[in-house]
């Protein structure tokens, strides 16, 4: 006990580790379920929804260029535009604008959420400092925590719209569909989905962790002015 | 820490708040030796700024002239990395609302400054446990903040304060949110502590208690050192304490 612990480092170092960083980062997401239910909450929306639209026109795509006749009308009788041949199938501008907001929206509800958490947790970061933490420190864990919350919320709502997308498909344009859809693109638009999802959640993680890490302990202990 | 070298040497530190156009002195010019192994009380009233000295001494906060060494280091000189190092292995804190990470266990508390010192994880899980077990708290390792009562947060935080060895324990008035009883005990932990492990102890407290175990008293009102008393002369002097 009375023994001084020898670092095995070289001098005058703090680490944090990548794995305790992933630990520490987890435990906070499932003490703070709530909080993290909210926060993720307007992700899974805003990712179902850039699912759907997604996968929605991978499916009116593949119609498109097949030769099942029938449901070719379907689609027209749907009022969906049949582009001519060669030409890919396209959001329209609306649909852009439209899907362009959405993310935007999402964007800011992570900041406002992600600034409250900070706000929260001015203390944690500060007794955090006073044992030796790093403001890389505190900026990995917010990074690792959002990007674990973007991974699952976008997890769930890519699957989510991509779900919605196929049902509403089967019965607008009938089960003979489902030979044309390639699940391979279908499994392509959920995962550029949820690569958007953690981009989205770590974009409007950023400046709130920074934030955080650049508060000198005095004024985290301090509270809240 | 054969013979009694100064560990903490504070010279002519003031300190300034800029609260809009006004600007408010703080601390007026302390200076003061503190020699390891110590056991050292800040007494003060409120608002004296014992707090604003403590971020001082602990690096937290720098100085608006004047200089603090630790260990005859100057730390206005360290850089990010080195201020780290010094919070996390030279220095323990101990505070006033005890600052248990809330969603840690109290295990996981006393080890995260292990962590960031990098001593492998079994190593700080068995260091843990005996550091919960000098402070009363081996069966609780697993609880958590909310589960524990503000006496046994703050022996979890006194765990944490030691967990790298520190040279000095910073506590900021550690019995102020506990009730008397509670208090003496995390005085007597505290004399205990400072006794068995060398560790130098400087507290600022209202708690009258606290004279009883220090060796010596710094009043400091004002933002300036009144009078430093040894224990011998504390007997003398506690009895117009209370006629004050
Ligand atoms: N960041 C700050 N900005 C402006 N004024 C400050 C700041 N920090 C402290 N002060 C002022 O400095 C003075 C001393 O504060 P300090 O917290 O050091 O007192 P204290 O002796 O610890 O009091 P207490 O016993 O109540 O804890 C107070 O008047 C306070 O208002
Ligand atoms: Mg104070």
């Amino acid at each position: 006990m009375q023994g001084k612990i020898k670092p095995n480092l070289p001098q005058k170092q703090v680490v944090l580790p990548f794995k305790k960083s992933v630990e520490i980062a987890v435990k906070s997401i499932k003490s703070r379920f709530f909080r993290t239910l909210i926060t993720t909450m307007s992700l899974i929306l805003a990712i179902s929804f850039y699912a759907y639209i997604k996968v929605n026109l991978d499916i009116i795509s593949s119609i498109t260029v097949s030769n099942d006749k029938a449901a070719i009308q379907r689609l027209s009788l749907q009022g969906i535009e049949i582009p001519g041949e060669g030409r890919a199938m396209e959001l329209s501008p609306q649909e852009r604008w439209i899907l362009f907001l959405s993310l935007l929206v999402c964007v800011v509800g992570i900041v406002n959420t992600q600034l409250m958490a900070v706000a929260d947790r001015f203390r944690e970061i500060g007794t955090m400092k006073c044992l030796g933490a790093l403001d890389r420190f505190i900026l990995r864990l917010f990074l690792i925590e959002a990007a674990l919350q973007g991974l699952i919320g976008s997890a769930l709502g890519g699957a989510a719209g991509a779900l919605i997308a196929c049902l509403g498909a089967l019965v607008k344009y009938g089960s003979s569909i489902a030979g044309l859809v390639s699940l391979n693109q279908i499994l392509t638009s959920v995962f550029s989905a949820v690569v958007l999802g953690c981009l989205l959640s770590i974009i409007g993680v950023l400046y709130p962790a920074l934030l955080a890490a650049k508060m000198q302990p005095v004024e985290a202990m301090r509270g809240r002015d | 820490m054969n013979q009694p070298a100064s560990i903490v040497r504070i010279s002519g530190v003031i300190k300034d708040f800029t609260m809009g156009k006004t600007i408010v002195q703080v601390l007026k010019g302390i200076d003061l030796e503190i020699k390891a192994g110590e056991y050292v009380s800040i007494m003060g009233p409120s608002g004296s700024g014992k707090t604003t000295l403590f971020n001082m001494i602990g690096g937290l906060d720098k100085p608006s002239a004047g200089s603090v060494f630790i260990d005859e280091i100057d730390i206005s000189q360290l850089d990010a990395y080195e201020l780290a190092w010094l919070r996390c292995r030279k220095i323990g804190y101990i505070f006033q609302t005890f600052n248990i990470i809330q969603v840690m266990t109290a295990l996981e508390n006393v080890t995260l400054p292990m962590v960031f010192a990098g001593i492998p994880d079994d190593e700080a899980r068995e260091r843990g446990m005996e550091l919960l077990d000098i402070v009363g708290l081996k069966k609780r390792f697993l609880h958590k903040p909310f589960e524990l009562s503000g006496g046994q947060q703050q022996r979890v935080a006194i765990a944490r304060a030691l967990a790298n060895d520190p040279a000095i324990i910073l506590a900021d008035e550690p019995t102020g949110n506990l009730d008397l009883a509670t208090g003496e005990e995390i005085i007597t932990l505290l004399k205990m502590l400072s006794r068995d492990k060398e560790v130098t102890i400087i507290s600022a407290t209202h708690d009258l208690k606290m004279l009883n175990v220090s060796d010596r008293v710094i009043w400091i009102s004002d933002g300036k050192i009144e009078k430093i008393e040894k224990r011998e002369e504390l007997s003398i002097s506690l009895g117009q304490i209370g006629d004050k």
